[in-house]
């Protein structure tokens, strides 16, 4: 058996192992969602307001998600209105305000547990096609390194991590300092099976994670 | 530790169990390839019928081989006898056993049983069994042909293990028509004991063995074998070639990493990472694998074509595309070196297209200059063919040998030899891959060219993609040691 954690909880969890995340603050209420914002300067207008819990898996189709919120009094309203739309069978509930980010290029990266090779990490050409492109590359964790530079090497769609519309070049290091933060994750907690980081968005040059989904096994 | 395997591939003497006068039986044919393939130990045939088979007596029961002569033990008996037979080969000192005999796990729940049971049996007795089901050995340094199949194959450095018997039996054909040889083979079949990691850590030690070639189709434990095969890796190259490799094996999961996590995606990923060769399909791997044993491993990936004829130098660039290989432009130096050996209109660039104004020495030269150049790090020589084509003709037509016909002919043939001979002496000499590609290998494989190549025990590959195949997986094998300092 499995258990997803809700994406506030898979955020938390590998930005505190390094993962470079969109800023973030999470709140079970409009009030303390507010209050972090004063505070945290990391998180940027415009926002994204999600309301997350471990049993709500679509949050699209039932409208938990608001894009392109602007100013405060938005904010507000979003956050009222999604607390509102939760249903008791949703169980524990939270707000997860996130800055919004840019940028034309998208990865994937993630862990999973291989029934043959035991924890696998990944790094692929992500967004909503990853799975129909399959540009993606292996290893068995832990990894070097150089392990790490040759999945980045791997990937077929080697143009689109050079300079790119008017968007610098990726910074692979910093694309290796995320594989090397899945692995450690999954090195201290031998009950993941599987992260996703999806899509891991090519900001100036910089990979930054604005979605995550850890599923532990139970 | 690697477990010592030489009482399989060296014995000192070989008992053959289940030898008959019928020469469709698996222990006649066993003793047959021993004694035709001129195996330099002793040969204690073992059967039900005394008397004589091939001019050998026959021993009635292991019981009258004398203590410490023979090493190992070749069972072709079904499965009931051969527990037996392993506890009186073991009393007479054998220490490895190759179980040819089929009805093991392949044949259902009691063969599951016999099988552990066997295994058991040869732990207990501290004896290295290879098989069961498997087809065979070879082992050329012992001239060791204990096979129930064919062929044998000439003397080399390749080590082959393979999950499919008869994929031995091909690589031994390919050896036999490309002339580079091997050093070991062996048809690991159910792998009850002996697994394929086992017989890979052996060559690894093995003096005969510059590089492992390898087919396998199941992997038990993933992740034990991956870091043994990585460790090999640091040290000697293994081409593997994979079964299966189409099966979809895509799984239901709920992360996206889960659904791309392909069987093979995940498999291809640990093959990099352990810095195995991974080979497209068997010629594939054969090739990579006899390129590996014969040229020295490039330090880079820029190539330059040397050619005679124009299109084939386009057709050898055409084919880096999409490969590390760099066809880069010709160094200035070497240019104008070129520039004194040839009439004008050679091509002035990559590939080096001579356009016709070679004479009697000219592309030992130009192959040397290449070669030694600091800045080129593997050469192509398309250079074979034409002037054989041309001797082909003269001798089958009907002017032979009036005319000045044979002087030419003969003129034509020794310098297509000569080139395949300087290609090889070059690459010794500067230390670069030199490698050699000629449609003659397979469509006239007697001409002095490809003939000169196999008889030396080289590759000549049959043709510029080929070769160029070979060559990308050189390189990326000699990227991932550079990257670990190796």
């Amino acid at each position: 058996m499995s258990v997803t954690l809700s994406e506030a909880e898979s955020r938390r969890l590998v930005s505190e192992h390094g993962v470079v995340v969109s800023g973030f603050v999470t709140g079970e209420t409009t009030e303390t969602i507010l209050d972090a914002l004063k505070t945290d300067e990391s998180v940027t207008y415009p926002l994204v307001v999600k309301l997350c819990g471990r049993q709500i898996a679509h949050k699209s189709e039932r409208g938990l998600l608001r894009l392109q919120i602007n100013d405060q009094q938005s904010l507000r309203t979003a956050c009222d209105e999604l607390l509102a739309a939760a249903e008791p069978s949703d169980g524990n509930v939270e707000l997860l305000v996130s800055s919004m980010v840019k940028g034309s290029r998208e990865l994937i990266c993630g862990l999973h547990n291989d029934p043959q090779f035991g924890l696998v990490v990944m790094l692929g050409i992500g967004g909503v096609l990853a799975e129909a492109i399959r540009d993606v590359a292996f290893r068995l964790a832990p990894i070097t390194e150089t392990d790490a530079a040759e999945m980045i090497e791997d990937l077929n769609a080697q143009r689109l991590l050079g300079e790119f519309r008017g968007e610098p070049a990726l910074r692979r290091q910093e694309l290796i300092d995320v594989l090397m933060a899945l692995c450690s994750l999954g090195a201290a907690h031998p009950e993941v099976h599987s992260v996703d980081l999806n899509p891991l968005i090519i900001v100036d040059g910089r990979p930054v994670a604005v979605d995550a989904l850890v599923e532990l096994t139970q | 530790m690697t477990r010592d395997l030489s009482a399989l591939f060296d014995p000192r003497g070989i008992i053959v169990t289940g030898v008959s006068n019928h020469p469709g039986k698996f222990g006649f044919v066993c003793l047959h390839n021993l004694l035709a393939a001129g195996y330099r130990g002793e040969i204690f045939p073992v059967g039900r019928e005394p008397g004589e088979v091939l001019g050998r007596s026959v021993l009635g029961s292991i019981d009258e081989v004398p203590v410490g002569r023979a090493d190992m033990l070749f069972i072709c008996t079904p499965p009931p006898l051969n527990e037996h037979l392993l506890r009186a080969a073991a009393s007479k000192g054998v220490k490895a056993a190759f179980i040819a005999a089929a009805g093991y796990r392949e044949a259902g729940p009691d063969g599951i049983d016999a099988e552990q049971s066997l295994v058991a049996v040869a732990d207990e007795l501290n004896i290295a069994l290879a098989g069961p089901n498997g087809q065979g050995v070879v082992s050329t340094p012992s001239s060791m042909c204990a096979q129930i199949v064919a062929p044998y194959a000439p003397a080399g450095n390749i080590a082959v293990v393979s999950q499919s018997g008869n994929f031995v039996s091909s690589l031994l054909n390919m050896a036999h028509l490309s002339g580079v040889g091997i050093s070991r083979a062996v048809s690991a079949g159910n792998a009850a004991q002996l697994e394929v990691t086992d017989y890979l850590e052996w060559f690894d030690q093995d003096p005969e063995t510059s590089v492992s070639l390898v087919y396998m189709e199941s992997v038990d434990d993933g992740r034990a074998m991956f870091e043994r095969l990585r460790a090999i890796s640091t040290n000697k190259p293994i081409v593997l070639v994979k079964g299966g490799a189409s099966s979809a094996g895509a799984r239901a999961a709920a992360s996206h990493t889960g659904a791309l996590a392909t069987d093979d995606a995940v498999f291809d990923g640990m093959s990099r990472q352990a810095g195995l060769i991974r080979a497209r399909d068997l010629e594939e791997g054969f090739e990579a694998a006899a390129t590996l044993a014969t040229q020295p491993l490039p330090t880079g990936n820029r190539v330059v074509v040397v050619t005679t004829v124009g299109g084939w130098g386009v057709a050898a660039v055409d084919a880096m595309a999409g490969t590390l290989l760099d066809p880069i432009p010709l160094p200035g130096d070497l240019k104008a070196e070129i520039n004194e050996l040839l009439p004008p209109r050679w091509s002035r660039n990559n590939p080096i297209d001579m356009a016709g104004g070679e004479t009697r020495d000219t592309v030992p030269r130009i192959l040397e200059m290449v070669a030694g150049h600091s800045e080129i790090d593997a050469v192509l020589f398309l250079g074979l063919g034409i002037q054989s084509n041309i001797a082909v003709m003269m001798r089958n037509g009907p002017f032979f040998p009036d005319h000045g016909l044979e002087r030419i002919a003969n003129f034509h043939e020794t310098q297509d030899a000569r080139y395949a001979g300087a290609a090889a002496a070059v690459a010794e000499r500067t230390n670069t891959p030199v490698l050699v590609a000629t449609e003659l290998t397979n469509t006239r494989p007697e001409t002095p060219g490809p003939a000169t190549m196999r008889a030396a025990g080289l590759m000549c590959h049959a043709s510029a993609a080929r070769a160029i195949r070979s060559l990308d997986l050189l390189v990326r094998h000699a990227r991932w040691r550079q990257a670990r300092g190796i």
